[in-house]
């Protein structure tokens, strides 16, 4: 069962496919077009993937207990400094202390 | 082809397989993990192949999230590449139609840079070499996931084992790759205050929707930015 793939599973992953195919020729199409993007639509269009994850980022902290807390404050420190590796390492140290030292 | 353009693009592809193979196995992992079948898993990964974006569809997959809402989360988080094929146009208008379709799909972050650094310096983007860099990573990224899946399919508990907080932990790392952008601090404020608003008060996956809306709109009402945007952000780490 868990091997197989499931109909609405695949027509989900490829519209996924198609969708991120659009954003990757999309601006050849739009440039071949219009020559340049509007300033302002441009810092809009830039500012889209901070924001979409954001709303990934936020609501979990503030949802989650304290061991996702001290994970993400964890995370956040090293990461300021250090490349994605190391970040989700001490994200991932900090939960695993709080979870089986801690007993949080 | 020529071969010694295509060796030195798989050179340089290789190093960004290595440092994304973690994320793919991270990847993989979690998807089996939010009910996705190994297949299904591989799948996304060769048809999507961009990282950020396949475990934001993971998520909200497993959130149960309605399907259309999901492809356009996708959507959204791979906006950016809009920016990256527009840049890019002007060092592949040589390429063959078939040329640029493969181009654009195996478009990536680190892809993006490389090679507009590589047609900055003068020393011109060939499709040998940008072709080279790009299966690099394209298979290790397929195969790297595959593995995952394999992995996360004989794990036990995600929770006693930590998995459920790599994904948030993940997702803020990639928001401060994004720090240095102009009007970082604006934006992210707003997103968060929208989506944990949103969370309470419409309740999920809403809080994704309106949380991006209020970020974008704060953004495009900020001061004109007089430097040009650094698009390459999230390079170290999303494949």
């Amino acid at each position: 069962m868990a091997d197989q793939l499931s109909m609405d599973m695949v027509v989900l992953i490829l519209a996924a496919a198609v969708a991120t195919f659009l954003t990757r020729i999309g601006g050849y199409v739009l440039i071949t077009r219009m020559k340049t993007i509007p300033p302002r639509m441009e810092q809009a269009l830039n500012a889209v993937p901070a924001a979409v994850l954001t709303t990934l980022v936020a609501p979990a902290f503030f949802n989650g207990g304290w061991d996702v807390k001290i994970a993400m404050l964890a995370a956040l420190v090293v990461g300021v400094r250090y490349p994605g590796l190391l970040l989700l390492g001490a994200g991932w140290a900090a939960a695993m202390i709080c979870r089986h030292l801690l007993g949080f | 082809m020529n071969r010694s353009e295509f060796n030195q693009g798989m050179k340089g592809g290789l190093v960004i397989a290595l440092s994304s193979a973690p994320f793919a196995v991270l990847f993989g992992a979690v998807a089996s993990d939010n009910g996705l079948s190994v297949m299904e898993a591989g799948l996304m990964s060769a048809t999507v192949y961009a990282g950020a974006s396949q475990l934001v569809g993971i998520e909200l997959f497993g959130h149960q999230v309605a399907p259309w809402l999901i492809v356009l989360s996708v959507f959204a988080v791979n906006f950016r590449h809009i920016l990256y094929s527009a840049a890019l146009t002007r060092y592949i208008s040589h390429f063959s139609p078939v040329q640029k379709f493969f181009t654009f799909f195996v478009l990536t972050d680190p892809q993006f840079a490389e090679a507009v650094q590589r047609g900055e310096s003068g020393r011109g983007v060939s499709f040998p070499w940008y072709i080279g860099f790009g299966a690099a990573i394209y298979f290790p990224w397929l195969f790297f996931s595959v593995v995952g899946a394999f992995f996360g399919r004989m794990m036990g508990d995600p929770r006693a084992l930590a998995i459920d907080v790599l994904l948030p932990v993940y997702f803020l790392g990639l928001v401060i790759g994004f720090r240095r952008k102009p009007g970082f601090y604006p934006v992210v404020a707003a997103s968060a205050l929208g989506s944990v608003l949103g969370y309470h008060f419409v309740g999920s996956p809403w809080h994704v929707s309106i949380g991006a809306a209020v970020g974008v709109v704060v953004a495009a009402l900020l001061p004109l930015s007089t430097e040009p945007a650094p698009v390459t952000a999230v390079a170290e780490t999303e494949s």
